[in-house]
């Protein structure tokens, strides 16, 4: 018997989220298949990968992302840097000094920055994604500024969570037009739950995007690998439109936080430069969750975004 | 796969001779499918009927061993496409690349990485050794691979320079990949003569079904799907055909596992290599060649497999214990959190971020998180103080403080009552705000 192809193609799809303003628009989303299953059905629009900066410059210890910032000091010049980036499908700004554990500078200044990497990423003709401090109180009070100040932006905001979710998405989405991300911790029903919520706010599915939580690779990941795939399976098996956002999984943070990325060379030294390890923790940590289906990551390494983005390339 | 009693009932000799302990044979069948009964238990089944009945209820992936003692590993044998469905059964591979004039590095290479990660060695399994023209070199250089206790992949399509390789090392039980469309006979004849597991590719998808099925057909048991390294696009869609294939339409043929070859599909980019290395690592890659294997690349990648691997009903566990962090000892404070592996690792990974030195306790807590052990009675000011108790952690730490998880800050009371002399302090509830608590702790102290 000869070998029979059998497409998987889903009648349910995946929304569509537009980001970013005029030229700079990216599209995430709309597939009706696995992700880079293009052999079952065209993928449009492919996954998209970020390059994220902080507020407080890069870390400019490690040599190659060092030069690869070289002259570029204030947020705008960052941003702009950023948007250079080979391979970068949008720029992402961390509000780093917003957060109340750090500097916890004022809302007002934190919008102004938004404002200021908005601005220079339009210029430089990528979307913005931008990601606020994580505390429940203090994102509450800061996104609805950040939306008002990079109006005409169509920035993508992270995140909401259940607790702060009301204010944000009248505010950033109703109000200013804005896109915001629905975070919830590595489980399916939490963020079914979520979402529904946010979607009896009047919230439109296409300014809505998923962020399902974090891991690097060896920490746990498992879990937010099966949460992705079983959200997107809800999504596309059951056509669950509580569950069809696109979904973006920040990386950075978490692949530059582990034990192999920090330690430093003189403690390990069989390990190697301490930056080649942060950036393999990165594309490792984004391939396997580009693989589970999400339709978007944000990477802090030029070299790694690079790496990412030329492996979906490859697969599209 | 599921055969229904019916489909049984018809291969049994339907005389109802009670052998097997069964009032009917209509009965037995049924218990056959349940899974209760095993169809050995008829002492009147016809051969052609047995066969019949394994080929049914054969796995829909087979799985084999490669390799000997000390470096036998498993391939094959998935059950399910997601994890989330069952465990997948047998991890990927990774294999390091060689030509036999610089076998010596590469065997070099593929034994620099070795260590070791909640209780599972981590290391290049495998050496691929490709054939460069010398048969005498490549078979010299098999030996020497074989020797170094990694196991050894063949890659030829030469069946002269395969054969004097395999006359050398066939007690190491190698994978010899080779096979293709134009060779299928000497392959085939080599993988029986020798009993080893056999690669094929060719260059579509029909044409790798027809070599398997002529494989199958001249009676090779084990064989490894090589999904070609024409491009990455196509290298893709193959191991996930060939899998979806197996698992979900039954295709036997496809019921194999697979190699990719992700040296050939981006030479010289080890970045490229280890992120093509991850993706196969979740869809479906059984062996995964790489041309090195620095620890940058295996930290993440090997980490990775570790999680994908596991049991997705079962949360992975660290070992019960104290473990000190950042050069912490008798006269550093110790915190207290559960053994559920993501946790340990977040605490741990905040505790490493602020540099306090601290004794991190972990007792057994069922493996779960803290509120839900805490609510599973698995985690009380009870279990911490026997914890500690069985441990001797008095005798070994002088520092008398104790921080305990935010989420269980109702424990100090019990706590303070259970262990005295200790000074139970309440740790945040949120790990993210660790690295500032035990920064001012430190300073207050």
């Amino acid at each position: 018997m000869g070998y029979k192809k059998e497409p998987q193609v889903f009648k349910a799809k995946i929304g569509e989220v537009v980001i970013g303003a005029g030229d700079a628009a990216v599209t995430i989303g709309g597939e009706n298949v696995w992700s880079f299953y293009s052999f079952d059905a065209p993928i449009e629009h492919k996954p998209a990968t970020g390059i994220e900066f902080s507020d407080k410059g890069p870390d400019r210890s490690l040599p190659e992302l060092a030069a690869f910032y070289e002259g570029a000091e204030s947020v705008a010049d960052i941003a702009a840097r950023a948007c250079t980036a080979p391979g970068a499908d949008f720029v992402s700004l961390i509000l780093e000094s917003a957060d109340p554990n750090g500097d916890n500078i004022p809302s007002e200044d934190a919008a102004a920055i938004a404002k200021e990497a908005a601005e220079a990423a339009t210029a430089g003709g990528k979307p913005l994604v931008i990601q606020t401090t994580g505390n429940t109180d203090k994102d509450g009070e800061l996104i609805p500024k950040i939306a008002e100040a990079a109006q005409g932006h169509n920035v993508l905001i992270l995140a909401a969570k259940e607790e702060n979710y009301k204010g944000i998405a009248v505010a950033a989405v109703t109000a200013y037009g804005q896109k915001i991300g629905a975070e919830s911790a590595v489980d399916i029903n939490l963020a079914k739950q979520l979402n529904v919520l946010i979607a009896q706010m009047g919230i439109a599915p296409g300014s809505c995007v998923m962020q399902l939580g974090n891991a690097a690779a060896g920490y746990g990941f498992e879990y937010l690998a099966s949460t992705i795939e079983r959200v997107k399976l809800a999504a596309l098996t059951q056509n669950d439109d509580t569950l069809q956002m696109p979904v973006i999984i920040p990386i950075g943070s978490d692949a530059w936080a582990v034990k192999e990325s920090l330690v430093s060379e003189e403690d390990f030294p069989e390990w190697g430069p301490r930056e080649e390890r942060g950036i393999e923790m990165e594309i490792s940590t984004a391939v396997a969750a580009l693989a589970a289906g999400a339709n978007a990551v944000i990477l802090r390494h030029p070299a790694a975004v690079k790496t990412v983005s030329g492996m979906v390339d490859q697969l599209m | 796969m599921a055969l229904k009693g019916i489909d049984i009932f018809k291969l049994t000799p339907k005389t109802n001779c009670k052998d097997c302990s069964q009032p009917t044979c209509m009965a037995f069948a049924m218990k056959v499918a349940q899974g209760v009964a095993q169809i050995e238990q008829c002492p009147h089944m016809s051969p052609d009927a047995l066969d019949a009945l394994s080929e049914a209820t054969a796995p829909p992936m087979k799985a084999f061993k490669i390799g000997v003692a000390g470096g036998e590993y498993a391939l094959g044998g998935e059950t399910v496409l997601f994890r989330h469905d069952k465990t997948f059964v047998s991890k990927p591979l990774y294999a390091v690349c060689a030509t036999p004039d610089a076998a010596d590095t590469a065997i070099a290479e593929a034994c620099k990485v070795d260590y070791e990660r909640i209780g599972e060695r981590m290391c290049v399994e495998l050496i691929y050794l490709e054939y460069a023209g010398d048969k005498a070199a490549f078979a010299e250089a098999a030996k020497k691979a074989a020797d170094s206790g990694k196991t050894l992949v063949l890659a030829t399509d030469d069946a002269d320079a395969a054969k004097e390789a395999l006359s050398a090392v066939a007690d190491a039980k190698p994978v010899l990949n080779g096979a293709n469309p134009s060779n299928l006979d000497a392959f085939a004849a080599l993988a029986k003569e020798y009993g080893v597991p056999l690669g094929v590719t060719a260059d579509s998808l029909d044409a790798l079904h027809d070599a398997v099925q002529a494989l199958e057909k001249a009676e090779v048991k084990d064989i490894v799907i090589d999904v070609g390294a024409a491009s990455v696009k196509s290298a893709f869609e193959n191991a996930v055909q060939i899998r979806r294939s197996a698992l979900k339409s039954e295709d036997r043929s496809f019921g194999y596992p697979s190699l990719v070859n992700v040296a050939k599909l981006a030479p010289g980019d080890e970045r490229m290599q280890s992120a093509l290395a991850s993706l196969f690592t979740l869809k479906y890659g059984s062996i995964i060649v790489m041309e090195g294997m620095g620890y940058a690349q295996a930290l993440p990648l090997y980490g990775l497999r570790q999680n994908i691997y596991t049991d997705p009903q079962k949360p992975m566990t660290v070992e019960v214990g104290n473990y000190p962090i950042n050069g912490a000892d008798e006269n550093s404070i110790c915190a207290l959190t559960v053994d559920f592996a993501l946790t340990y690792f977040i605490i741990s990974g905040e505790v490493e971020r602020s540099g306090v030195p601290t004794n991190l306790l972990i007792p057994d807590a069922g493996g779960y998180s803290v509120l839900t052990a805490w609510a599973a009675g698995k985690l009380s000011a009870g279990s911490i103080a026997k914890f500690i108790k069985e441990e001797s952690i008095e005798d070994k730490i002088k520092n008398r403080n104790l921080l305990i998880p935010g989420k269980v800050a109702v424990l100090k009371g019990e706590l303070e009552e259970n262990l005295p002399g200790w000074n139970i302090v309440v740790a945040p509830n949120e790990a993210i705000s660790l690295v500032k608590f035990l920064k001012e702790f430190q300073a207050a102290a």
